[in-house]
């Protein structure tokens, strides 16, 4: 049965943008010239921290490199989108920020990967997962009841004093500012029993990022995660995401480039597991410096 | 680091594969979880590993040829007990009973089931009806066939006695019980394979013409022969099995004794035993005490059910019921998580 | 025309096969009643003290088979509290000892084994499942018992309770083991199988939010799991309560209610739980009073298995609301 609709308030209209003719007769997707479509205010430099460092980094599921010599900054403050077509090798290099390639076997690294000038591979690895969360790109609720999904990771790390308790003071606040920084508070706080199952996609998915900020990571791993949602709630989550910049950094996945057009800072693109080009969003979709990246947002190939 | 460009590719290096994950840094309560379960899953290794070797053991040590063609007699000495020819007899005559009656009736059964199944509550007593088959104790199921069978009326299928009363007990009697146990297993095969197959099969056969009873006879239960044979595997491995009944129904002699003159009816009138009869008779628990002789029954035993498994599991492979198969093994008939 | 025919056709089949139906209904109604129309007897002249305690259970049974009734009761007097104990004991720690080992074995299976002993290990468990019970009798009484009569049970334990009862190694720990090693296959594989089908995104969620393995698999996987869990515990409690020819074999010949105030000597006393006792008293059936006592014990196995049934079928319905389908 599907869970019921149901209807989402925002704020601003999401702005769909149309596609412009070039002089030389290719659509290109985003308004390159209309800053007004992005979300927020361009974030302050002085305020944007290195957090996490990529440093020359080869990935590969057996006998394939999926992800090749790739260096790059995570920075709290600003969002970083990696783009590229399928099989470009951008989620595994996500996946492997907080470990997540581990879980598969078969899989071989090389290079450094840091956080706050830690090798991550020397961290505690359940450690690390707590201050790098991630979130899908399908939503993946537990089939448990909205708060208890919320406070999961945090009952899970709070070390028992005697017994783990499901509703402590301390977590129904958790709880609460998770679901309101994820914007979810208002639509469930009448029912935080309800199964989670029951809520729209885009609540869902609004729920796991909620799940996953209610650890307070440092660093928060969105993978396509609008993929599979509608606009209205792709909007909501975009301008949820804007809204994270500050406290925590983040790094979002996309297949969609007018997505990373509004919501990223910098941006890098891959393809075949290269790094081809990285720089402000602003620079790599106006000026782009590479042939292939030009291709790619003209829409050659994809 | 604003600087873009491809990086000349370099060769690859020496990769690191990640390792088996340490739980060192866990807290101690998962640590002894995570240790529990390996000490219990060696330990399970260790006993199932056990069992089988102990049991291949004793009975290659004291199974003979001869002990397959000699008839049992009742002796104390276990060298002039005989062998088990009547028993494995009595095996093949109750599972051939059994599996004749349930093979039909239960392939009917799930074919009204998954077919027909009007009107709906009839449909949904008749699964609960089966559920029940499955649950009741087979012992339970033996009285039931000793009630009945000891009425007058079917004074034909078991043996009268002098005073006008009915024995009761028969190979007949025993045979029509085992059915019962072996029905649901069937059923469940059937239905599961029936439940697979797509509808637009039934819908292409219908589109041309045929009735749904032409259907199902044509197209639908050939497709699933593999199914149904591996229903009626299990099901015979269950008959093969099963003591209590054989106990309750089939009388106490321990070689075959037929009733009346008549050629095949008069032993399927008469009683004996069967392998799992002679076991439990010469274990300690029954008169004859020679463990020898129960040990090689039970080895033969055993050798019938690793067959009947190895038949299943070639029956099934590749096939969406192999899936299931372990479950219809250990005699769960209707998957529990997919209602 | 071919589908006038054939609709003829169809209503003939789905008669015919419609009266199957019926008639297996027909079938379960006539156990119910002729078990419990031939049971009455028995529960009519005990009363409710049918299943209280009072006297020996083996004298009241010789007396019925020698029709001489006891002194001061009539020929059906029976007071089966020793028979139900014993079920009870044998049942529930059995299955209380099968239900731990299998969710830790099956959690092994899962999650730690390595895939060379995952392979190597379903046969054998299937094999395990489908082995006849009495062959499992066989190894208690040959094996397991002396075993357990020569090493852990002491002289001195023997003659504290020598005026009651006998041990001799077939007793409630023989039973309570080898039931548990009968019922284990069972519930490995079912609780094993639905592990294995936990959707692959809670627990790479689970993990991907830092909660270790093991908490994943306590608070993820076996919360999904818990319908096939209850699933395999019904199946395995129906099973156990049912089952004669084994327990008949193991469980000492006296139907003796074990004594849990004899402190550890309680775990070696004899004990005949209910199937056993039909199947002692299978040669005896030809005598009136002693069939209605027989089938007054059948009569309760029946009503026991349909409430488990039911048990199991309310245990799962609250999970429903969380979407673990069940």
């Amino acid at each position: 049965m599907p869970p019921p609709v149901r209807r989402i308030a925002v704020d601003r209209d999401p702005q769909i943008v149309p596609a412009r003719q070039l002089p030389n007769g290719s659509a290109i997707a985003p308004a390159p010239a209309g800053e007004a479509r992005r979300r927020g205010e361009r974030p302050d430099p002085a305020s944007v921290i290195e957090r996490m460092r990529v440093e020359s980094v080869w990935l590969a599921y057996g006998e394939n490199w999926v992800v090749r010599d790739v260096t790059l900054p995570v920075r709290r403050g600003e969002v970083l989108a990696l783009i590229g077509a399928s099989g470009s090798g951008k989620t595994t290099l996500l996946r492997s920020l907080n470990r997540l390639t581990e879980i598969t076997a078969g899989g071989a690294r090389a290079g450094r990967i840091t956080l706050d000038g830690q090798e991550i591979h020397e961290l505690e690895v359940n450690d690390l997962r707590r201050r790098v969360s991630m979130v899908f790109q399908q939503p993946n609720p537990f089939p448990m009841s909205i708060y208890d999904n919320v406070a999961y990771a945090l009952a899970e790390q709070r070390p028992p004093r005697g017994r783990r308790r499901r509703r402590t003071p301390e977590l129904e606040e958790a709880t609460e500012d998770a679901l309101r920084r994820a914007g979810l508070w208002e639509e469930v706080a009448g029912d935080l029993d309800r199964s989670a199952l029951r809520l729209s996609g885009g609540q869902q998915q609004r729920l796991c990022i909620a799940r996953a900020l209610a650890a307070e990571p440092e660093v928060l791993l969105l993978d396509a995660h609008c993929a599979a949602l509608d606009p209205i709630s792709t909007a909501t989550i975009e301008e949820l995401i804007v809204s994270l910049r500050d406290s925590v950094a983040i790094v979002i996945v996309t297949h969609n480039l007018q997505q990373a057009f509004r919501v990223a800072d910098h941006v890098a693109f891959m393809h075949l597991g290269e790094l081809v080009e990285y720089g402000s969003s602003v620079q790599v979709f106006d000026r782009p410096s590479q042939q292939r990246t030009r291709d790619y947002i003209s829409g050659a190939f994809g | 680091m604003e600087a873009g460009g491809l990086v000349a590719a370099p060769s690859p290096p020496v990769a690191v594969r990640p390792g088996r994950q340490s739980t060192a840094a866990w807290p101690l309560a998962d640590r002894i979880g995570y240790w529990l379960c390996w000490a219990t899953g060696v330990a399970l290794c260790l006993i199932a590993v056990g069992i089988v070797v102990f049991m291949l053991v004793k009975g290659i040590s004291y199974l003979r040829p001869a002990l397959f063609v000699e008839h049992p007699s009742a002796s104390l000495h276990q060298s002039q007990s005989g062998g088990f020819l009547d028993p494995i007899e009595g095996t093949l005559i109750i599972t051939a009973i059994g599996t004749l009656i349930a093979a039909p009736t239960g392939v009917a059964l799930a074919v009204w089931m998954s077919e027909y199944g009007r009107p709906t509550p009839l449909a949904r007593a008749v699964e609960s009806a089966i559920d029940v088959i499955a649950g009741v104790p087979s012992i339970v199921l033996a009285i039931f066939g000793l009630l009945v069978f000891s009425e007058s009326f079917l004074g034909f299928l078991s043996q009268n006695a002098a005073n006008g009363s009915v024995y009761g007990r028969s190979f007949f009697a025993a045979g029509i019980i085992m059915s019962l146990i072996a029905l649901p297993l069937i059923v469940g095969s059937t239905r599961e394979a029936l439940t697979q197959i797509p509808d637009r099969v039934r819908e292409a056969s219908y589109a041309l013409g045929k009735s749904r009873a032409s259907t199902i006879r044509w197209v639908l239960l050939p497709s699933i022969r593999p199914d149904i044979a591996s229903g009626i595997a299990l099901g015979m491995g269950r008959i093969i099995g099963d003591t209590a009944i054989i106990t309750i129904l089939l009388g106490f002699t321990l070689t075959t004794q037929g009733v009346g003159h008549a050629p095949v009816l008069g032993t399927l009138r008469g009683t004996g035993s069967t392998l799992t009869s002679y076991v439990y008779y010469n274990s300690p628990a029954g008169e004859g005490n020679a463990p020898q002789k129960a040990y090689a029954a039970a080895f033969v035993l055993l050798m019938l059910v690793l067959l009947l498994n190895a038949l299943v599991t070639r029956l099934t492979v590749g096939r969406s019921s192999n899936r299931v198969g372990l479950l219809r093994v250990l005699g769960f008939w209707r998957l529990p998580w997919t209602r | 025309m071919q589908r006038r025919s054939g609709r003829r056709e169809d209503q003939r089949a789905e008669r015919t096969l419609g009266a199957l139906a019926v008639g297996l209904l027909v079938l379960i109604g006539a156990i119910v009643v002729t078990v419990f129309v031939n049971a009455w007897p028995s529960f009519s002249s005990n009363g409710l003290s049918w299943f209280g305690p009072g006297g020996d259970v083996r004298t009241q049974l010789t007396a019925m088979q020698d029709s001489t009734p006891l002194p001061g009761h009539s020929l059906e007097y029976f007071r089966a509290w020793p028979l139900i104990w014993g079920t009870l004991l044998t049942t529930v720690l059995a299955v209380a000892l099968a239900l731990i080992v299998s969710t830790l074995a099956a959690i092994f299976l899962t999650e730690f084994a390595p895939p060379s002993v995952r392979r190597a290990l379903e046969p054998v468990i299937r094999l395990l499942a489908g082995v006849p019970s009495v062959v499992y009798g066989l190894i208690g009484i040959l094996a397991l018992a002396p075993l357990i009569n020569q090493h852990l049970i002491s002289n001195g334990r023997r003659e504290s309770v020598a005026g009651v009862v006998q041990l001799n190694g077939a007793d409630l720990t023989t039973a309570t083991v080898i039931l548990a090693v009968m019922i284990t296959p069972i519930m490995v594989a079912l609780i094993a199988g639905a592990l294995a089908s936990v959707p692959a995104p809670w627990r790479e969620g689970s993990m991907a939010l830092g909660v270790n393995r093991w908490r994943t698999i306590v608070r993820v996987s076996l919360r999904t799991a818990r319908p096939a869990i209850v699933a395999a515990t019904v199946l395995a409690t129906a099973r156990a309560l049912g089952e004669a020819i084994m327990l008949s074999m193991v469980s000492g010949g006296s139907p003796f209610a074990a004594n849990p105030l004899d402190g550890l000597t309680f775990l070696f006393e004899p004990v005949q739980p209910l199937a056993a006792t039909i199947v002692r008293q299978a040669e005896g059936l030809t005598i009136a009073a002693l069939a209605h006592t027989v089938y007054a014990m059948s009569a309760v196995l029946l009503v026991s298995a349909a409430l488990l049934s039911f048990a199991g079928w309310a245990a799962k319905q609250p999970l429903k609301r969380y979407g673990i389908r069940a």
